[in-house]
């Protein structure tokens, strides 16, 4: 479902690669946890997995579609095709809570009936029914953190991307969060998610990846944060 | 099919939204685009009230030749025929001798001794044929043609009147004319540019306040299409509004002058006229600046929004 190998980036003319020579392999359907410290290549990781950003070299082949053959006219297809949950939201201020997840619905086309009745159930899989006229500035970090992932769900994809999305939130809400991410599991979605908080990564006893100053360091099933 | 109307309706759906959402800047975009175009439509009025000046003087200009009493209407007739093939010409009038004397007559009609002489010398007044240009500027080409061997043969020794003083007094005025109407077309062009430029950047400042939103519709997979569309939409509506909005200010500013103006005219502006022209015009400049106010909108915020939907992949 995805692969990376031996992927390596360098940022500018800098001698230190943020990635070097990663190779992971996930397979459909798995929850996958990578762990690291700040600065330790997670988030670059992610982001070249949504073609926000360029390998310097090595391959990386998501759900079938190889990165080195897309075309810059062809991102858009590719990340309808990824859920990724942002650790900063970002959300569409402009838009009210249904809007927000209707918007990833309309973007590929589908149709105002059907939107109306996907919605409302994806925002109760998240918890947030009654909620949908709410514009994101009227809720809180957790109730935020839930709309982006009911924007990221809505489409089914087979691949959820999470970048900490427990990262703003206090232990309550961090583990609803994490108790929708498992259930969209159960469901058939292969999900990666990054977190650096002990207690979770303990909790879930899923693969955990370890990252260190940009190389792969550890890789173990049912594993806890100190194994 | 279907699709893609359902996405177009989007589109226009979410631009208007939008409208209403981001109203402050709304406002803003608006209020420039609003002063922008009101001197747009000032400067098409003002220049409509001079050409129709300057029509008007021409209208009034015409070159007498006067004919000797040996000339035959037939070839007075003949002479007029050739005045009129003249590209320069837009009219030719001729009055012989019994309807010069009677012009003289009633063009002097409070000069009780002009027109007793008149009748004493047995009407001195020769036929005359009058001829009108088209434009000032062709009064010469006229006068050429009056000069021709054949033609001044039927002339009296008096040179057409076009000549000394009067001369110099049209030859002012056609400059006057010829200065004002360019001023006119360069002022247009210049606010046009002006007013494009202003809407420009005030659509441009809009949008750079709303990137991360543009960012986020990318990383979404929305296509390029669907993330501008509703930018052009929001944009084209802002010109529509600020079109109207110049229209209903220009009006007031007319029916304030009617009342408060006593004066028809300022100078070689006839306000009147101008008046008269934004009336009988109404719906064609209410058009000029709806698809001026939607086109400048359009274009801006297409450039605008291009260099937020690169994919800046490092």
């Amino acid at each position: 479902m995805i692969l990376l190998d031996r992927v390596t980036k360098t940022y500018g003319k800098s001698s230190v690669p943020s990635l070097d020579r990663v190779s992971i392999h996930v397979e459909p359907k798995e929850f996958v946890i990578v762990i690291g410290q700040s600065g330790a290549g997670k988030t670059t990781l992610l982001r070249l997995l949504t073609r926000e950003e360029r390998p310097t070299s090595g391959k990386i082949i998501i759900g079938g579609i190889d990165y080195d053959k897309l075309k810059d006219k062809d991102i858009p297809l590719l990340r309808r095709k990824i859920g990724v949950v942002f650790q900063d939201f970002k959300l569409l201020p402009n838009k009210n809570v249904f809007e927000n997840v209707a918007f990833a619905l309309e973007i590929v086309g589908i149709s105002n009936r059907e939107i109306k009745h996907t919605v409302p159930k994806v925002l109760e899989i998240v918890n947030l029914k009654g909620k949908e006229k709410r514009m994101p500035r009227e809720l809180s970090g957790g109730e935020r953190q839930r709309v982006a992932i009911a924007r990221a769900i809505v489409r089914q994809p087979r691949i959820l991307i999470a970048d900490e999305p427990t990262g703003n939130l206090d232990p309550k809400h961090a583990w609803d969060v994490i108790k929708v991410l498992e259930k969209i599991n159960r469901f058939g979605t292969t999900v990666l998610l990054t977190t650096h908080n002990e207690e979770i990564v303990n909790k879930l006893k899923r693969r955990v990846i370890t990252v260190h100053g940009g190389k792969v360091v550890s890789d173990r099933a049912n594993a806890s944060y100190k194994d | 099919m279907q699709r893609k109307l359902t996405t177009l309706s989007r589109i226009f759906q979410t631009g208007a939204i939008n409208c209403i959402r981001n109203i402050s800047l709304a406002v803003a975009a608006m209020a420039v685009m609003v002063v922008t175009l009101t001197i747009v439509l000032f400067s098409v009025i003002t220049n409509a009230a001079f050409t129709n000046t300057i029509a008007q003087i021409t209208d009034k200009i015409s070159v007498s030749a006067y004919l000797k009493d040996s000339t035959t209407d037939a070839q007075a007739n003949e002479l007029v025929a050739e005045l009129k093939k003249q590209s320069a010409v837009n009219k030719v009038t001729y009055l012989n001798k019994g309807q010069a004397l009677q012009a003289y007559v009633k063009q002097n009609e409070r000069n009780q001794t002009l027109i007793t002489a008149a009748a004493q010398a047995g009407n001195p007044i020769p036929a005359t044929i009058q001829i009108y240009p088209k434009n000032l500027n062709q009064i010469n080409e006229i006068k050429n043609t009056l000069s021709k061997l054949e033609n001044a043969k039927l002339q009296t020794a008096d040179s057409p009147s076009y000549n000394g003083d009067r001369k110099q007094a049209i030859d002012t005025i056609t400059h006057a004319t010829n200065v004002l109407r360019k001023i006119g077309i360069i002022s247009i062009i210049v606010f046009a540019i002006i007013c494009a430029l202003i809407i420009f950047n005030t659509i441009q400042m809009a949008i750079f306040n709303r990137r991360d939103e543009i960012t986020i519709m990318r990383l979404l997979g929305a296509k390029t299409s669907y993330i501008r569309g509703p930018f052009v939409v929001e944009s084209a509506i802002y010109g529509l509004l600020s079109a109207i909005i110049s229209i209903v200010i220009v009006n007031s500013a007319f029916l304030a002058s009617n009342s408060a103006l006593q004066a028809s005219s300022l100078g070689l502006l006839d306000i009147a006229y101008a008046n008269e022209y934004f009336n009988t015009h109404y719906l064609q400049l209410l058009l000029m600046q709806i698809v001026l106010g939607i086109l400048i909108g359009t274009v801006s915020s297409v450039i605008a929004t291009r260099r937020y939907l690169k994919f800046k992949i490092r």
